[in-house]
């Protein structure tokens, strides 16, 4: 993470002093942006930048959903199963991935592409069912649309 | 179409969210006006007299929590607006931090100087890709411009704003919990009192409001709190984005002035039923609002007052359409695994409720369902009753009686027969 202390730097000046303890999240979630999960080292490492309880920063990686100590496939695949992408044709779109994939939700395809996982409300209920692929939306899917969408990555 | 606008008032194009257009239809006048002419205190009376409520859930006024900071207190003011928008159902502070976020940030603006805030937040859902892309970009574009920093537009006001973004939990849109976020810990909520405005991030007043409540302000103080009252019914003025998901040819966001008529609504906006079915029943404010069934809904107009007297709320405006064959059991289950999945677990009914009630309903899609258990849900909804921190186990609890109230043979009908009414079906009208 040493490499990212400039960039840190750069963000702690919009904020106001003795607010240290506020970068722990966005510390962490560009942390995870850059190596795509977070490491033991980098938690020393933050801890000693921010002068921060090593308790606090392992306490805030537990509880967000997106944050993650271990690595994942190189595409993530995240289907919303809420009320909305539900009545929308989520849940179809779902086994159909389980079985495109051949693993279940919170799994990774054996050769380390693909990782499946189901989210709540992405608020884009108007455009469901919905699919995020990293970081991007994407919207009104279907099975064919989402053969489309995975077919061309590497 | 659905009355007057004051958000959704110019066309989106290519480059509508820039600086450059904003400043085109007039952007930062209103700004420029108010730190040359106004007293902060002059700001807070016109939003209050404006009657703005709330558009994050609890329609609370605006104007009546902002008199709570005492401008000559000493200490330092915080300002955060609410874009975590995870309330199931809700997508519309998504479209004005897309298309207008310069909007949102002269409000903010204008509300930090009615408020003599030094630093301002905006909170916004860690998930939001491209609304997080705009409103950062836009924040960019305003520093430059000189309306953030110190010496604004060449007057003694300074501020500075930071986008923070969520990494993921429903309950960090809770107020009190989007403090504790920012402050770098788990998102727990907290009791209260103290309030939030008088002991809020790092234990200083804080206010806190939704994304649309504040994108109302620029408005109401360029044109005046009467002008803004005329918008609208006189218990709730102005106007409110809807965003409209499920069983309707045309999802979307819709800014709709008070009083508009939900038949005219669905018929005209929404575009009516997919595939030509019947009404059932709409959440009309977020899945925390309790539902309405076909014949509660269609006489009523989409005014706050009126909501709550047929006992819903337009919450969040986040409207789930309903089309007549959903499973309202299963519905049911999809919700009740939610909130099971986002209790923060700090309260034993919340916690320990939300649990149960997952499992009952599980159970009973199951086909093991036996004819107790919906006396059991009912008992177990009712514990939160204001018993818990925050909110949601409330909510929650609520929203569960009213669907096993107002759609009760389809429960007794899947515990008798093992089998959904309805075939288990949440998706229909496109057979
Ligand atoms: C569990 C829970 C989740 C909430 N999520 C949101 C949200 O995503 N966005 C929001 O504006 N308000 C949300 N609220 C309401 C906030 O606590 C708060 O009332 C609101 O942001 C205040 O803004 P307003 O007065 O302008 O509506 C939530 C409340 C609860 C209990
Ligand atoms: S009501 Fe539920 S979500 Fe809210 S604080 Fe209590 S346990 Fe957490
Ligand atoms: S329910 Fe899927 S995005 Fe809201």
């Amino acid at each position: 993470m040493r490499h990212l202390i400039p960039e840190f730097e750069k963000m702690k000046a919009r904020y106001p002093a003795g607010f240290e303890s506020s970068l722990v999240l966005p510390c962490l979630r560009r942390i995870q942006d850059d190596r795509g999960f977070v490491a033991d080292s980098d938690i020393d490492g933050l801890v000693a930048y921010l002068g921060v309880p090593r308790v606090q920063v392992e306490e805030v990686l537990s509880f967000y959903t997106q944050l993650r100590r271990k690595p994942i496939g190189r595409w993530h695949v995240q289907t919303c199963r809420n009320v909305s992408c539900s009545m929308r044709g989520a849940e179809r779109l779902i086994d159909h991935l389980r079985k495109k994939l051949g693993v279940a939700p919170g799994e990774t395809t054996a050769d380390g592409r693909f990782t499946l996982s189901t989210v709540e409300c992405l608020g884009s209920c108007g455009t469901a069912p919905v699919v995020m692929l990293n970081d991007a939306y994407h919207e009104n899917m279907s099975a064919e649309k989402v053969d489309a969408l995975l077919g061309g990555l590497e | 179409m659905g009355g007057r606008k004051l958000l959704m008032t110019f066309p989106v194009t290519a480059t509508s969210h820039t600086l450059a257009d904003y400043r085109a239809r007039g952007g930062y006048e209103t700004l420029a006006k108010v730190l040359r002419e106004k007293k902060p205190e002059d700001v807070t009376k016109e939003v209050a007299a404006s009657g703005l409520q709330g558009r994050g859930g609890a329609a609370f006024p605006v104007g009546r929590k902002w008199q709570v900071v005492h401008l000559d207190d000493g200490q330092p003011h915080y300002l955060c607006a609410n874009a975590d928008e995870g309330e199931p159902g809700t997508f519309k502070d998504r479209w004005i931090l897309e298309n207008a976020p310069h909007l949102l940030l002269e409000s903010m603006l204008i509300s930090s100087y009615a408020l003599q805030v030094r630093n301002a937040f905006v909170y916004i859902r860690g998930e939001f890709d491209l609304p997080y892309r705009r409103l950062a970009a836009a924040v960019e574009e305003a520093y430059e411009a000189g309306y953030f920093g110190t010496d604004i537009l060449g007057s003694p006001f300074a501020c500075d704003i930071v986008v923070y973004r969520g990494a993921g939990s429903y309950v960090c849109g809770e107020a009190s919990a989007l403090i504790t976020s920012i402050e770098g810990k788990r998102g727990y909520p907290r009791n209260r009192p103290p309030r939030l405005t008088v002991k809020g991030l790092y234990q200083k007043p804080t206010v806190i409001n939704n994304v649309e409540s504040l994108s109302n302000v620029t408005g109401i103080v360029r044109d005046g709190a009467e002008a803004f009252k005329k918008v609208g019914t006189p218990k709730a003025p102005g106007t409110r984005l809807f965003s409209v998901s499920g069983h309707i040819n045309k999802p979307g966001v819709y800014e709709v002035e008070g009083g508009y008529p939900f038949a005219d609504f669905l018929r005209n906006e929404l575009g009516g039923m997919l595939g030509g079915r019947k009404l059932k029943a709409v959440i009309p404010g977020g899945i925390s609002a309790k539902v309405l069934t076909a014949a509660e809904i269609e006489p009523l107009p989409l005014d706050q007052p009126v909501f709550e007297a047929a006992g819903s709320t337009l919450g969040s405006g986040g409207m789930i359409v309903i089309a007549e064959g959903t499973c309202m059991v299963r519905l049911l289950q999809v919700m009740l695994r939610f909130y099971h999945h986002e209790s923060c677990g700090q309260c034993t009914p919340c916690r320990e409720g939300m649990g149960w009630l997952h499992r009952v309903i599980d159970r009973i899609v199951a086909g093991e369902g036996r004819l107790e258990d919906i006396e059991t849900m009912h008992h177990v909804s009712r514990w939160n009753d204001g018993t818990t921190i925050c909110g949601m186990g409330d909510a929650a609890g609520y929203a569960t009686v009213a669907i096993l109230e107002k759609f009760r043979d389809e429960f007794e009908y899947w515990i008798a027969n093992k089998r959904s009414k309805c075939n288990g079906v949440l998706e229909v009208g496109n057979a």
